[in-house]
């Protein structure tokens, strides 16, 4: 009852209200007559504005167009300031005589306006008695790019700046020609190159005479920029479409169905689409039809247990089409022959054949040339994996190599650098300072473990180098367990210098972040002093020699003791520095060493022992392979390391003691 | 000594035999499904966990303490056996439910539906339906079984082959080894490897057919797992005790000499490799049925670790050294990190065992390696006096690779 009542004063009021509607709009009427009476007082703006006075009150994003291409092509002076103002919502009429003014707010509710044609105020105006023009967006995107031609000439360059920015972020057909005639006049060279790369854009999207696309095409060539390939993407774009017989338009193939990018299934659905043919049937549906359909323990005179196969399906369902209670859906044989008589195919949006073509074939140089910069890039990404490598293996390749002992806690020495460079940061907060605290830190205290791992535990297993094997594993998980205890689970960070923040950006393409430069830079540095070490040293002497062998030196008054702790310990120190750097792009937990224990025993594997440019390339090769078999796969990471493993159990066949293997005696057994 | 019989040859089989009877016994008398109910199932689980753990233990024995290879790879053999098995207990058990819900339905299933049906309930969770390729005999038991042993005995003896013949040995077949493991493992992860990615197989507890409680279920896998290990003890015994053993055994002590003396090294070495692949293969089928659950977890590198640390814990070169090793160390892992193990207040520190059981494991391995090389077994030849003259710690012979004391009795 109550809503009964409240339909009722609604219609009421509705009612009500019509009459006055009608009044406002009787109201405006006057208001075009005086303006029409009064044309002397009228500048030619105003003129204008009021010819198409209803559409500039009430515009519509459909018909607009024609009004905002009057007022633009007028050339009458200010006619950029009129479009400025309507696009910015400050354009008012004048609800007395209709006539159209730049209006802003005053004081007490009043409106200052400002005629169009003579710039002058006028009395504020209670804003009672003004109407705001308040465009849509729609209606204002249009004006906005009416407006660009008069931006494009503006004499101030950021002005122009703009509006070359507002035309490649929504590039439009009606661009085409203002741009073109701004070019000449364009003072600034830098301004006249970036419009005339636009120019050469819009012409391939919207130029009208296909010679003059095709040579913006083929100047395109080679672009690597991303609104190059934006622009010429959309020429070669197709659609997928079914014909029968031979196909007509700019055909960019025809495909088979039952192939992989068209299925039977599929084809079928788009034939039966093209030529009203009965729709495909899914086997589901047809046994929920058949479901629906049972009748005294069977279907369509099928009985019920011989409905397991699709053959007795079928039957039965034809059985239902004939009696005329499911749809007719078409048999297999049925589809086959749709399927012979229709051709399908691609075409391409763009009807001109030499245009397609032509795209085709910048495209194709574009992607010529993106494949030679990735490559780059991926150089530089395996560059700065190996070097990492090579930072996480050196220490693993001195131990191994000089000693023959295999340090499965070397990866804990990685661990403990690590969070020796956060236990710094923690106590200075100055970045730049904390890593270089860090570096010489790390390695003290990776020197001083790796010394008494060596002391106490290494030196009385020299001959069992198996049980080497197991003595360190057992150090590696109590360290582990440790760090885990102390340090808790979770991530700790170990932030960068700021200085070491973002990219290096070569080009589009190639690029590689500062960290990873500062590691291959360090990576270098390491290469060097341990170059130097063993070739201009006392101890690198001596270390070569009990590296040759143990016993001679021995005899030579070397004492192997010494040069094992401090080869050793070296080896350690040098894992503490590669864990600050790794701490500095990974999070530091206490699996960060583990994470990169089996890369480095791949290192050194692949590399061979006791040579430093082995332990070189082999981090050169490993870091290589995994971003190659990454970029082949880039979705699958797992499976990059698994090939990658794979690769180097094949590559141990043909190198059984690494790329650079030792000789003679040295070798070994 | 040749007219003697193997067992007379070998007293410990015997001895061995007896006790591992005699604890099989023990427990299926205190069980909840056939007995007194003193041992809970879980329990009964973990032990019978733990016996195929012991087999698994003897295949590494036999690779590592006879034969001289440290493969860090036993246990990706291990869980490959489980899951070939787990395959078929999965398909079976899908099936059945499958075809007991299709059943209800007024027309019948196509043999496809079923199979789709099996495949979205098996494959659903990695957004598949379809069956992969190594999935083609899952639906028959024999097939699966053997492939229990087939599959891991020719991953080996293909991966045995490509090591051995570029005679890559030592640490550096470790590595190998280790890396392999890795790779299965990392492969086995990916959702695509047809194997439920790492979600892996689960409900494997449950046979397929049986409606019998896990109460029971639980005592028939302890007999399995016992007869398993008793079965591959006295296969392993077997094969160390004879000829066969003995070029083993040269192998481990010096292969440049065996291989001099006419013997095809690498043939010995792959025969060893393989065979112990299977025998773990055969550990990890009855293992993860108990289990309930595998997934690629469980063959990462650092299990074969444990498994090299439990054989060098109980003793290597003599298997059941190594079943004492796999038995003692699982079993107070598992009390360990279980919780159950009271917390020692120190007044400034509490020391939590599930945090601090690896630290003493690890350090306890250290201590073994360097101060008593011969394990836990060693202590058998304090009673036994099988102790040989002392030669204060000096090798047999002047080189480094020479014969070692406690090599040789």
């Amino acid at each position: 009852m109550i809503k009964a009542l409240q339909a009722l004063a609604l219609f009421c009021a509705l009612t009500l209200s019509a009459p006055a509607l009608a009044q406002d709009s009787t109201a405006e009427t006057p208001a075009d007559e005086a303006a029409q009476a009064a044309p002397a007082e009228m500048g030619p703006i105003q003129t204008l504005l009021q010819q198409h006075a209803a559409d500039l009150a009430k515009p519509s994003r459909r018909t607009i167009q024609p009004v905002i291409d009057a007022l633009a092509g007028s050339g009458l002076e200010g006619m950029q300031q009129v479009l400025q103002v309507w696009e910015a919502r400050e354009m008012y009429q004048r609800e007395s005589d209709g006539w159209f003014f730049k209006g802003e707010k005053g004081p007490d509710r009043t409106i200052i306006l400002t005629d169009f044609d003579s710039g002058e105020a006028l009395e504020p105006v209670p804003s009672g008695e003004v109407d705001n023009l308040k465009p849509n967006s729609g209606v204002r995107g249009l004006i906005a790019s009416a407006l660009v031609r008069f931006q494009l000439l503006d004499p101030n360059a950021a002005r122009r700046q703009d509006a070359l920015t507002a035309i490649s972020r929504n590039p439009d057909a009606s661009h085409l020609e203002p741009l073109a005639a701004s070019i000449d006049e364009e003072p600034s060279p830098a301004l006249k190159a970036q419009k005339q790369r636009l120019l050469t854009l819009l012409t391939i999207s919207f130029g009208a005479d296909e010679d003059a696309r095709i040579a913006a095409i083929e100047s395109v060539a080679g672009d690597l920029n991303v609104d190059t390939r934006a622009t010429l993407n959309p020429l070669v774009a197709t659609t997928l479409k079914a014909a029968e017989g031979e196909p007509t338009g700019n055909i960019a193939r025809t495909l088979r169905p039952g192939s992989e990018e068209l299925p039977r299934n599929a084809a079928y659905d788009m034939a039966a689409a093209a030529a009203d043919l009965p729709a495909r049937i899914e086997p589901s549906d047809r046994r929920n039809a058949l479901q629906a359909n049972i009748a005294d323990g069977a279907v369509g005179g099928v009985p019920l247990s011989e409905l397991n196969t699709i053959e007795a399906r079928e039957r039965a369902y034809a059985a239902l089409v004939e009696a005329g209670t499911v749809a007719p859906a078409p048999t297999e044989a049925e589809i086959d022959a749709a399927l012979a008589r229709f051709t399908f195919y691609e075409e391409y949006a763009e009807p001109s054949p030499f245009v397609t073509e032509a795209a085709n074939a910048a495209l194709r140089s574009i992607d010529t040339k993106v494949g030679l910069n990735t490559t780059l890039d991926l150089g530089l990404d395996a560059l700065s994996l190996a070097s990492i490598y090579f930072l996480a293996a050196i220490g693993l390749a001195i131990t191994f190599g000089v000693m023959g002992v295999i340090n499965m806690a070397h990866g804990e020495f990685i661990m403990m650098g690590a969070y020796t460079g956060y236990v710094v940061q923690q106590m200075i907060p100055n970045h730049t300072v904390s890593i270089i605290v860090a570096i010489p830190l790390a390695f003290a205290v990776t020197f001083a473990a790796g010394v008494a791992m060596e002391r106490l535990v290494i030196r009385w297993l020299y001959n069992r180098p198996l049980e080497t094997l197991l003595a360190t594993f057992g150090i590696s998980i109590a360290l582990q367990q440790l760090a885990k205890n102390i340090f808790g689970t979770q991530a700790r960070p170990l932030t960068a210098p700021g200085w070491l923040d973002g990219q290096w950006q070569i080009n589009e393409i190639v690029g590689i972040s500062m960290i990873r430069v500062a590691i291959f830079v360090l990576a270098i540095v390491f290469l060097l002093f341990f170059l130097f070490l063993m070739k201009k040293t006392r101890l690198g002497l001596e270390t070569r020699a009990v590296t040759q062998n143990p016993r001679m030196a021995a005899s030579m008054g070397i004492n192997p003791g010494r040069v094992n702790m401090l080869t050793f310990g070296l080896g350690s120190g040098i894992a503490g520095i590669a864990g600050v750097a790794i701490g500095l792009y990974a999070k530091v937990t206490s699996e960060l060493g583990a994470d990169y224990i089996v890369q480095s025993f791949m290192t050194v594997v692949v590399g061979g022992v006791g040579n430093i440019w082995g332990t070189l390339l082999g981090a050169g090769m490993i870091g290589s392979l995994q971003k190659g078999i990454e970029w082949l796969n880039p979705s699958n990471t797992l499976a990059a390391q698994t090939y990658m493993i794979i690769f180097i159990i094949i590559f141990i066949q043909f190198r059984p003691r690494g790329i650079i293997a030792l000789k003679g005696r040295a070798a070994g057994d | 000594m040749k007219n003697r019989s193997f067992i007379a040859r070998n007293p410990s089989i015997l001895v061995f035999l007896a006790c591992l009877g005699l604890f099989t016994v023990a427990v299926t008398i205190a069980s909840e499904g056939f007995g007194l109910g003193l041992i809970s199932t879980s329990f009964v689980k973990t032990l019978g966990k733990t016996l195929c753990l012991c087999l698994v233990a003897v295949a590494m024995d036999l690779i590592w303490g006879y034969c001289g290879i440290l493969s860090l790879g036993h246990f990706a053999f291990f869980g490959l056996g489980g899951y070939m098995i787990g395959m078929w207990l999965m398909y079976e058990r899908t099936r059945l439910i499958v075809t007991e819900s299709m059943a209800a339905q007024q027309i019948p299933p196509t043999p496809q539906e079923v199979i789709d049906s099996i495949g979205t309930q098996i494959f659903g969770v990695v957004g598949s339906s379809e069956f992969p390729l190594i999935w083609s005999f899952a639906h028959s038991l024999t097939l699966q079984l053997i492939l229990v042993v087939a599959v891991p005995g020719l991953l080996a003896l293909v991966f045995g082959w490509l090591a051995f013949r570029s005679r890559v040995t030592g640490v550096y077949l470790s590595i190998l080894t280790q890396a392999m493991t890795l790779a299965l493992a990392l492969y086995l992860f990916q959702n695509d490897s047809g194997l439920r990615g790492n979600n892996g197989l689960s409900g494997l507890q449950n046979l397929p057919g049986v409606t019998a409680s896990q109460d029971v279920v639980s005592i028939w896998f302890l007999w399995a797992s016992a007869l398993a290990l008793g079965l591959g003890y006295l296969l392993a015994a077997f094969v160390v005790s004879g000829k066969f053993g003995s070029v083993i055994r040269g192998i481990r002590d010096n292969e440049a000499r065996v291989r001099f003396l006419g013997y095809s090294v690498e043939t010995y070495k792959l025969a060893m490799f393989t065979l112990t692949a299977c025998i773990a293969g055969i550990a990890g089928a009855l293992y993860y049925p108990q289990a309930g659950i595998i997934n690629p977890a469980e063959i990462a590198p650092i299990a074969s670790i444990y498994l090299a640390v439990w054989v060098a814990i109980g003793g290597r070169g003599r298997l059941y050294g190594a079943v004492i090793g796999a038995a003692l160390v699982s079993l107070v892992s598992t009390y360990f990190t279980g919780g159950q193990a009271p917390d020692i207040p120190l007044g400034f520190y509490t020391i939590s065992w599930v945090d601090w059981w690896t630290v003493l494991l690890g350090l306890t391995f250290v201590l073994v390696t360097l101060f008593a090389p011969k394990g836990i077994g060693g202590l058998f030849d304090l009673v036994t006096a099988r102790l040989p003259s002392n030669r204060h710690g000096a090798d047999y012979g002047p080189d480094a690779g020479a014969k070692r004391e406690e090599e040789g009795q």
